[in-house]
């Protein structure tokens, strides 16, 4: 789960993380309050799930409170890679002698968590570690010590020559690697850490990656959760236990198992043809959740042909048949349906779906081809 | 032969009386795994199916039974915890079912495990199956056959179904083990070539990667430096979008060389052949092994 800047900032501010001043906002009227506060100049800057805000306008300097209102008004109008920005946070414009990178990941191939620090800052870090990898300076956390007082000042050293600066950022950093394991983060970064003309280490911009294993365990962090920045389809997908995530193409794919589901998926476009929707009904399946399924696949407008793929383990064959059943009784389709089952009582499932008038297939490879072949004819 | 669990397999279940537990502790007793203890925290003292002992904690059961391996069905909150038990009670083989498992709890588990010398299978992995030997996890039996094909795939259900594509067409399998797909698993790719390589049953081998991460690149680079065996490979989520975690926690495209195409490249390069499709896994294996 993505946090949004001002979630990120706070989360840094209750970990005793230098963060400049800041206020969230709705409205342009509001913006342009929080610019008096916040002494004039300000920069407002849209909250949105989308990288390359700047670059796409939601980020703007406004000399003064009557120009925040203008450009808040302007960015609150926008929406970024499809997302509708509701939100800007205004910040005190600040004066900046240098930025640096700052961040926290959990690598796989160490299996630790890996410090990244870079002078060069201010700038997406995939483009320095394409371009200059030798600029990028990465430390392998022992989980077990945590972040040592020694190791986190030799990388101080490294974004700093003066010892107060070296000393500051790696206060920081240690500060950081406990907020990432405090909010159960995959991702904590700090981009731009800045140095300010009177010589102050500040972190001017966050961003927090949450592991969505660890919302369970952490409401107060779930809680974050800013749903109006989401897919509504994959709102509802969440609620109901499934994994859901919405493609541009016809054909709606139902699948149990992450892998097959994106096998399924590569198999659509194999054939020709382009899938809807990445959708995984889970292990344990009952016929209410492939209710749920049916649901959201046929909620999409773009959807032209429905295509079942079961590979019967935990799930048995027969619940899925019956949700099918159950969904078609409750909500009659309006596009052909494909089911391919085999695997746990499949013939049962079989019996099922051939009473209620429906065909089941139990190869995959004929399913996906006579899905696509019904989303083009229905398109 | 078969790589890691056998015929002399002494199962302990952690979690056996709980609902995912019992279910397929049960099943693996009717596959003929030999099950010697189970171990639920308070239900000490108590036996599951008129057979199996079940202990308050795992040092208890492995003293009394001499397991030799565990596998773990505990919710996703307790995982970690039960994982961190069994290597301290010296068991030398860990199977971790449980999906949903943080990935820092990880950070934490694994150097543990390390210092134990355990092997960690897992987390959120379908498990193992040796056929005809011993099942360890949720693999469905009934699609297995023994034989000479190794198995070793990320995912779960497309495991399945590509075993099911050996077995229908005759190709028994030596052993089959999802290693599970999130960021950090105990046994990657590379542990499952070397054990294949040097199981003198296993004639061939089919990996089953998909998007995210590098292990399928590692596991390319040790095919072309250090096997014999042919290796028929398939990578699944071709059409995934970058920055979506396609349900597998690992499964997310960020950064160089995630993505399908760049990893069927690396695999290709290695002299693996690779599916473009679950039902190309017979004839390409049929090509390497020089059946005609």
């Amino acid at each position: 789960m993505n946090l949004h800047e001002y979630q990120a900032r706070e989360i840094l501010r209750r970990h005793a993380i230098p963060v400049p001043e800041g206020e969230v906002v709705t409205t342009p009227a509001a913006a342009k309050a929080a610019a008096q506060r916040l002494g004039g100049r300000v920069v407002v800057k849209a909250q949105v799930h989308a990288g390359g805000r700047g670059k796409a306008g939601g980020v703007k300097l406004a000399q003064d409170p009557a120009e925040a209102e203008a450009v808040a008004g302007t960015i609150l109008g926008m929406t970024i890679k499809g997302l509708p920005v509701q939100k800007v946070l205004v910040v005190p414009a600040a004066d900046i002698a240098s930025e640096s990178y700052v961040g926290i990941i959990v690598d796989r191939g160490t299996q630790r968590p890996v410090l990244m620090v870079s002078a060069a800052g201010g700038i997406d870090i995939e483009e320095v570690a394409a371009q200059t990898p030798e600029k990028i300076h990465r430390l392998a956390v022992d989980p077990r010590y945590g972040l040592l007082a020694h190791q986190a000042l030799a990388l101080g050293f490294a974004l700093y020559a003066d010892v107060a600066q070296a000393r500051a950022a790696a206060d920081i950093m240690q500060k950081l690697y406990r907020a990432a394991y405090d909010v159960g983060a995959s991702l904590a970064e700090i981009n731009p850490l800045v140095t300010t003309p009177e010589g102050k280490v500040v972190a001017l911009d966050a961003k927090i990656v949450v592991d969505d294993n660890e919302l369970d365990r952490r409401p107060e962090v779930a809680a974050l959760r800013d749903t109006a920045g989401e897919a509504p389809s994959e709102v509802q997908a969440r609620e109901a236990g499934l994994t859901f995530i919405k493609l541009e193409g016809s054909v709606g794919c139902c699948v149990n198992g992450a892998g097959l589901a994106m096998a399924t998926m590569d198999l659509v476009k194999y054939y020709g043809g382009s899938p809807a929707n990445f959708l995984d009904i889970g292990g344990s399946s009952n016929p209410q959740k492939v209710v749920n399924a049916l649901k959201i696949i046929t909620s999409d407008p773009a959807v032209r042909a429905i295509l079942f793929n079961i590979f019967g383990g935990i799930t048995r064959c027969d619940d899925v048949a019956n949700g099918i059943v159950q969904a078609t009784a409750q909500f009659p389709l309006t596009v052909p349906i494909v089911i391919r089952l085999t695997g746990t009582n499949e013939q049962e499932a079989v019996r099922i779906l051939t009473t209620a008038g429906f065909s089941a297939l139990t190869d995959m490879d004929e399913a996906v081809k006579q899905a696509v072949a019904a989303a083009g004819r229905a398109a | 032969m078969s790589i890691f669990v056998n015929g002399d397999t002494r199962l302990l279940v952690q979690g056996i009386t709980g609902r995912d537990g019992s279910f397929h502790a049960k099943q693996m007793l009717a596959y003929g795994t030999r099950i010697v203890a189970g171990v639920t925290p308070g239900k000490g003292g108590q036996t599951f199916e008129g057979t199996v002992p079940v202990f308050n904690t795992v040092a208890e059961a492995v003293g009394a039974t001499h397991a030799n391996a565990s596998v773990i069905y505990v919710p996703a909150a307790f995982a970690a915890s039960a994982i961190f038990e069994a290597a301290d009670a010296g068991l030398p083989l860990i199977v971790c079912i449980t999906e949903g498992v943080p990935v820092l709890d990880m950070t934490k588990v694994m150097p543990f495990v390390r210092e134990r010398g355990a092997r960690l299978i897992g987390p959120n992995c379908p498990g193992l199956i040796s056929p005809g030997e011993a099942k360890v996890g949720i693999i469905p039996g009934n699609i297995c056959a023994p034989g000479n094909i190794g198995v070793v795939s990320r995912s779960g259900t497309l495991t399945y179904e590509i075993i099911h594509q050996l077995t229908t067409n005759g190709y028994g399998q030596s052993s089959c083990v999802g290693i599970g797909g999130d960021p950090i698993i105990g046994t990657n790719f590379i542990d499952c070539l070397t054990a294949f390589e040097a199981d003198p049953k296993t004639t061939a081998v089919v990996l089953i990667g998909e998007i995210g991460g590098a292990d399928e690149q590692h596991a390319a680079a040790y095919v072309k430096t250090k096997m014999q065996k042919p290796v028929v490979g398939f990578i699944a989520g071709q059409t995934a979008p970058p920055g979506r975690r396609m349900g597998h926690a690992g499964a997310i495209i960020s950064g160089a060389g995630a993505t399908a195409a760049d990893k069927m490249q690396a695999l290709e390069e290695a002299g693996i052949s690779v599916m473009k499709r679950p039902a190309d896994v017979v004839p390409l294996l049929r090509t390497r092994l020089g059946i005609t």
